[in-house]
């Protein structure tokens, strides 16, 4: 037989390809011009018309890790020979290297705060899930629903109340602050998703664990754990994605120490020329992280979404 | 191994008794099945015993200990649950080395390999050791579970139609297995099934549970040829025992209001006739369905015999079993 319910005819696939395809170049185009960017010189970067075939440099990617200075002619001149690529790059601008920039340092907050705040959602997460799908807690779905309640508001509406909290506490541009910011706010939906995948897992194997010998946590930890793996999954990378871009917070409650990527990438276009290359070098780097998260997670990431949503 | 005493036990489930101040004693190295239809209780006695549930009111000892306020790990029982039984996440090998893993048992790796070894051979499942658990089929998996049982050496088994999910040749080499295994080490066993073959094969006890109680406890012998009622005499017997009104023959006594029939409790030849319905060749013998003045009952005959639909035969009661108005045993 040619036809079945699941194999859809070939002119139904050709369709259907057309439209992936469709959609991941209207998704993609951007990010590959973002990507290509960095790899220009200023002046290529905002040619009109724009350059599709350009000579790549690395100036962008030299540019965001440096600051850099104009010097006399004189003293210029009187330089020894650049030692390094990178050193080479800046002095073909005419300039010299005055030291690292912050980039660096923003990145690696943004590191911090929110693969922190994800392992502490996931770890407070999935204890709550496990309560709620196991225990008798008392008020359960008022419980549950007040915890949902606080997602139905954009997080960005309760900014003023936070940020004099914040500032009563001392939690204003610290990391900790940030990353129990972000934990406060994934932690709703982390809640609700974990339950769905723990409420799947059969009470049965805990009580073959109890039975073999093990305590409750043990049970847990050693039965409930790797089962709910998938979920954990999944759900670890909706939190990371947040916290990883989260911008609004980021500008409103950190400067100096905490401040994480997104806020301080706008601002490597300077005051004078635009460097448009080196924000493309920082924006492109700054995927680096979530994309390889996502791509080591990305088997559970899939079977999570369809496995979350065909839940009753 | 140990003795399993329940005195009164009761547990509740919102509006539903589960048990109702169950009293029953389960002797060391003894084999003892509970029967009873869904919802009688069996289910939940063992896990009363197993500590996964706790009584609402009465006592449980294992071995002469009180087990109130344990933990099933401290109370040192071994189950085998009807389903879920493997963890998926882990290897043949790894699930049958768990139980021997625990805090508890804290077994050497040498003598765990060794345990493993042993028990696979005996449930046959060694050539699949290193496979992982979600891909074997359902009576492989079942045996895997009675296998984690078997590779410790606990005060009781405690085992939930273990055997239900699987095919009737693996069914029969189990049976004579886990008796084996019992029959030798001594164990005592607790086992829930609805198999008459299972329990009338290997129970050395059986437990007649009705509604949470316990109506009826002695040798499978004794529950089969001297039910205490209509519904302890309904639980063991393929096919089921035949129950008329008492009046239908004559010498009943004065109380009986029904009268009970084994199938090979039918006397055919003599006596009053009956009309054949239907005629089921088994192969070794062949099962009669008959019409009596307005009644069906089943009765069984020679494999080889002649009769057909729309015969009539004589019957006659041999050894039959006399209940009262409310289905109790009158002797």
């Amino acid at each position: 037989m040619s036809f079945s319910v699941t194999e859809p005819s070939n002119r139904t696939k050709l369709f259907a390809g057309f439209l992936v395809i469709g959609y991941a170049v209207i998704t993609l185009l951007p990010l590959l011009w973002i990507i290509a960017t960095g790899f220009k010189t200023p002046a290529d970067a905002i040619a009109y018309p724009p350059k599709m075939v350009f000579e790549p440099t690395m100036e962008g990617y030299v540019n965001l890790f440096t600051t850099r200075t104009r010097v006399s002619p004189e003293v210029f001149a009187a330089l020894p020979e650049a030692e390094s690529w990178y050193e080479r790059i800046v002095r073909d601008q005419g300039m010299v290297i005055a030291g690292p920039s912050r980039y660096g340092e923003r990145f690696l907050n943004s590191v911090i705060i929110g693969f922190g705040s994800t392992l502490l959602c996931m770890v407070l997460g999935t204890a709550a899930a496990y309560a709620f799908s196991r225990f008798r807690v008392p008020l359960k779905d008022d419980l549950l629903f007040f915890i949902l309640s606080t997602r139905m508001m954009p997080p960005i509406a309760v900014a003023i109340p936070i940020f004099l909290m914040f500032r009563s506490l001392g939690l204003s541009d610290t990391h900790l602050g940030m990353i129990l910011l972000y934990t406060g706010v994934n932690l709703s939906l982390s809640v609700w998703l974990l339950k769905g995948f723990i409420d799947e897992i059969p009470i049965e194997y805990e009580e073959a664990a109890l039975i073999d010998g093990y305590t409750r946590f043990q049970a847990f930890y050693k039965v409930v754990l790797p089962q709910a793996a998938t979920g954990i999954a999944s759900t670890a990378i909706f939190c990371l994605i947040f916290a990883w871009n989260e911008y609004a917070f980021a500008v409103l409650l950190t400067s100096g120490t905490a401040q994480t990527a997104p806020p301080f990438i706008p601002t490597i276009i300077g005051v004078g020329g635009k460097d448009w290359p080196a924000v493309a070098a920082g924006a492109t780097i700054f995927l680096v992280p979530v994309m390889v998260f996502t791509i080591l997670l990305r088997k559970h990431l899939l079977r999570g979404i369809t496995f979350g949503a065909l839940r009753k | 191994m140990a003795e399993v005493i329940l005195r009164n036990v009761s547990r509740r489930f919102g509006q539903d008794v589960a048990l109702d101040a169950l009293t029953m004693t389960v002797p060391d190295g003894s084999f003892v099945v509970l029967l009873g239809p869904t919802g009688a209780g069996k289910t939940t006695t063992l896990r009363m015993v197993s500590g996964l549930d706790r009584p609402d009111a009465g006592e449980v000892f294992i071995g002469g200990h009180p087990m109130a306020g344990l933990t099933p790990a401290q109370r040192d029982v071994a189950m085998v649950f009807q389903q879920y039984s493997l963890y998926p996440h882990l290897t043949v090998r790894e699930n049958l080395a768990f139980p021997l893993r625990s805090p508890i048992l804290r077994t050497k790796q040498a003598q765990i390999d060794r345990k493993v070894q042993e028990v696979a051979e005996v449930l046959q499942i060694s050539h699949k050791l290193d496979n992982k658990a979600t891909a074997l089929s359902g009576g492989e998996m079942q045996r895997v579970s009675i296998g984690r049982a078997l590779v410790r050496n606990p005060a009781v088994y405690l085992m939930d139609e273990p055997l239900s999910s699987l095919d009737a040749k693996l069914r029969a080499d189990l049976r004579i297995e886990l008796k084996n295994i019992q029959a030798h080490s001594g164990a005592t066993l607790l086992y829930v099934t609805h198999d008459q073959v299972e329990a009338m094969t290997m129970a050395t006890h059986v437990g007649v549970l009705d509604k949470g109680r316990l109506v009826q406890f002695g040798t499978p012998r004794e529950i089969y040829e001297d039910p205490v009622s209509i519904y302890a005499a309904g639980r063991l017997g393929q096919p089921r025992i035949n129950v008329l009104p008492a009046d239908l023959f004559a010498g009943a006594p004065a109380r009986a209001a029904f009268i009970g029939l084994r199938p090979e409790h039918i006397g055919q030849g003599d006596g009053q006739d009956s009309f054949v319905k239907r005629v089921e060749h088994l192969g070794d013998q062949t099962r009669l369905h008959l019409s009596f003045k307005g009644h069906d009952l089943i009765t069984v005959t020679d494999a080889h015999t002649t009769l057909d639909h729309g015969d009539i035969v004589k019957i006659q009661p041999q050894k039959p079993l006399f209940f009262d108005a409310d289905g109790a045993r009158i002797v």
